[in-house]
């Protein structure tokens, strides 16, 4: 069970001067997990994904990342993961296929293994008549599920997706949510943030952070049995509401 | 009389040769002091309408009246009787809470004072840090101050352009809140959401997709139009349980929602559902549930 880890934190801390943004966190999410990371907004996520992603240091305690080191190996980490985020995802001033030559080029992938999992990857999407149309003329939907598909394209152990699906309409919003599940049966773990309350319902085990410390991990159904909700909603709701700090 | 009289407004962006059509012939009315609602995803023009009716952009077509003002013809008269929020921070990040709120009474001619019991219970929450300055502030409260100051002038019709997207459950549920209280002062608002389950705090909502309105009503009149049953099936194995819906010729659509998948039925009902749960071989719980308006949302995209 141990070496299915493909993150563990423990304690883990980082501070801004007197300021505590993430207070000791320990957990572990396990290979193809889809684990959601909740927490209202200035509870610590984003600078809880930045440590975890090799963006930045911690100030104390321990973290490995597809079982590299946050602090000795942070680059490792970073050719070892994928990121997406609905503020920044493809360059809207390339192509469809000139973004993923891109990101693959930067992860160091042949010529040949990117000619064919292009041709892959568009297929799957039905994309292939939109090859070399300027990601900018693409509907919002079809832009995120390129992003997510990008994100994945050089096999990353782990995808970090912060909030993908903010805005989407509720038809894309779902086959997003399908890609998500296809990568993880593929075996890629994933680590997702989100506000929508239905989509924590589809994550595997779920995190709810309050004022910089993790106040409940458990999954979904176990998390509405201990806290005696009827949904995620309410769970969430239970959790922020004792918040004692802002953003 | 209408607060917002909106009739076949269209709106193209891009080329001649590549136009993109923002809004393609929009139209609906909203009364005095009505909640009203404008649902629907990003790109589905609900930015575009908020400009035109606030005077900041010309539409291509159509007409289209606030307060009784045309929006061409008497922009100036409009822009003095609203009140816009712009989805995007727009105050001064280098002036303090309370400059930015001075500035804009002042340049409605107007004072702070005069208008503070308006503001008061948005304000107040805000005004013990009255001298920092605008960029220092968290989502939450720059949110409560951009409606301080788009309330401060006394405004007939309010229009908030999301005002709560990529913000959390609990701010939301607060803003909304707020939201309430203005409209018992009397004051018209006009709100955009691309959150489904906040149509349900409107009055009346117009469900808005690719520049076109699905459906005008009040979120139970949506609900009712809905007119199938609607069942809710879950399984310890939520993935090929969705695939072996998706497989079955009778059902017309299964698709996930929470913790359950939503299932519509093109021939037969419970039973039918039932017997083909059964064959599956899969443990299940089933039941009937009532559409809300993510359902209708989807339904109304499909059809």
């Amino acid at each position: 069970m141990n070496n299915d880890k493909v993150i563990t934190a423990d304690q883990l801390t980082k501070r801004f001067g007197d300021f505590t943004a993430v207070d000791a966190i320990s957990f572990d999410v396990h290979k193809g997990e889809i684990f959601g990371f909740l927490g209202a907004n200035g509870a610590g996520k984003t600078t809880a994904m930045r440590m975890l992603s090799g963006l930045s240091l911690p100030t104390s305690g321990k973290a490995t990342v597809a079982g590299f080191d946050v602090y000795r190996q942070n680059e490792k980490i970073k050719q070892n993961i994928g990121y997406m985020s609905q503020k920044f995802s493809l360059y809207e001033d390339l192509t469809v296929k000139e973004n993923i030559r891109f990101y693959a080029g930067i992860y160091g992938k042949s010529d040949k293994f990117i000619k064919e999992k292009t041709v892959f990857i568009l297929k799957h999407l039905h994309l292939e008549s939109e090859t070399n149309k300027l990601v900018r003329s693409l509907p919002l939907g079809w832009k995120q599920k390129l992003a997510f598909s990008v994100a994945i394209f050089h096999e990353p152990q782990i995808v970090f997706l912060d909030e993908p699906t903010g805005g989407v309409d509720p038809v894309t919003r779902r086959e997003f949510w399908n890609m998500i599940y296809e990568a993880a049966e593929s075996g890629i773990t994933v680590f997702v943030t989100t506000h929508y309350m239905d989509e924590a319902e589809y994550c595997s085990r779920i995190s709810i952070m309050v004022d910089g410390r993790i106040d409940a991990l458990d999954t979904p159904q176990q998390l509405k049995k201990t806290f005696n909700a009827a949904s995620m909603d309410e769970v969430f709701l239970k959790l922020a509401r004792k918040a004692t700090r802002g953003e | 009389m209408n607060a917002v009289i909106v009739s076949n407004i269209i709106k193209r962006y891009g080329t001649k040769k590549a136009p993109v059509s923002a809004l393609q012939g929009i139209s609906f009315q909203v009364d005095k002091g009505e909640i009203f609602g404008i649902i629907g995803p990003d790109g589905a023009g609900k930015t575009s309408l908020f400009r035109i009716l606030t005077t900041l952009l010309l539409a291509d077509g159509g007409t289209a009246t606030v307060d009784g003002f045309d929006i061409v013809k008497d922009y100036k008269t409009i822009r003095e009787r609203v009140g816009y929020m712009p989805g995007r921070f727009s105050l001064y990040q280098d002036l303090t809470v309370k400059e930015n709120l001075d500035f804009f009474a002042t340049i409605f001619n107007t004072s702070i004072e005069e208008n503070y019991d308006l503001v008061k219970d948005i304000y107040s929450q805000i005004e013990p840090f009255k001298n920092r300055r605008a960029g220092k502030l968290s989502g939450g409260m720059k949110q409560k101050l951009a409606l301080s100051c788009a309330l401060i002038h006394r405004p007939s019709v309010l229009f908030l352009d999301e005002p709560t997207t990529g913000v959390d459950a609990v701010s939301r549920k607060e803003f909304w809140e707020m939201l309430k209280r203005l409209k018992e002062q009397g004051i018209t608002i006009l709100v955009s959401t691309p959150y489904m389950d906040e149509a349900g705090l409107c009055d009346r909502v117009a469900l808005l997709q690719s520049g076109k309105i699905l459906s005008i009503n009040t979120p139970q009149g949506v609900v009712n139009e809905f007119g199938k049953t609607l069942f809710a099936v879950k399984s310890n194995d939520m993935l090929h349980l969705l695939n072996d819906l998706k497989q079955n010729e009778d059902i017309e659509d299964a698709y996930p929602f929470g913790e359950y998948h939503h299932v519509i039925m093109k021939h037969g009902g419970e039973n039918e559902l039932k017997d083909y749960l059964r064959q599956t071989g899969r443990q299940y719980e089933m039941k009937e549930v009532r559409p809300d308006i993510e359902d209708c949302f989807i339904a109304l995209m499909k059809n």
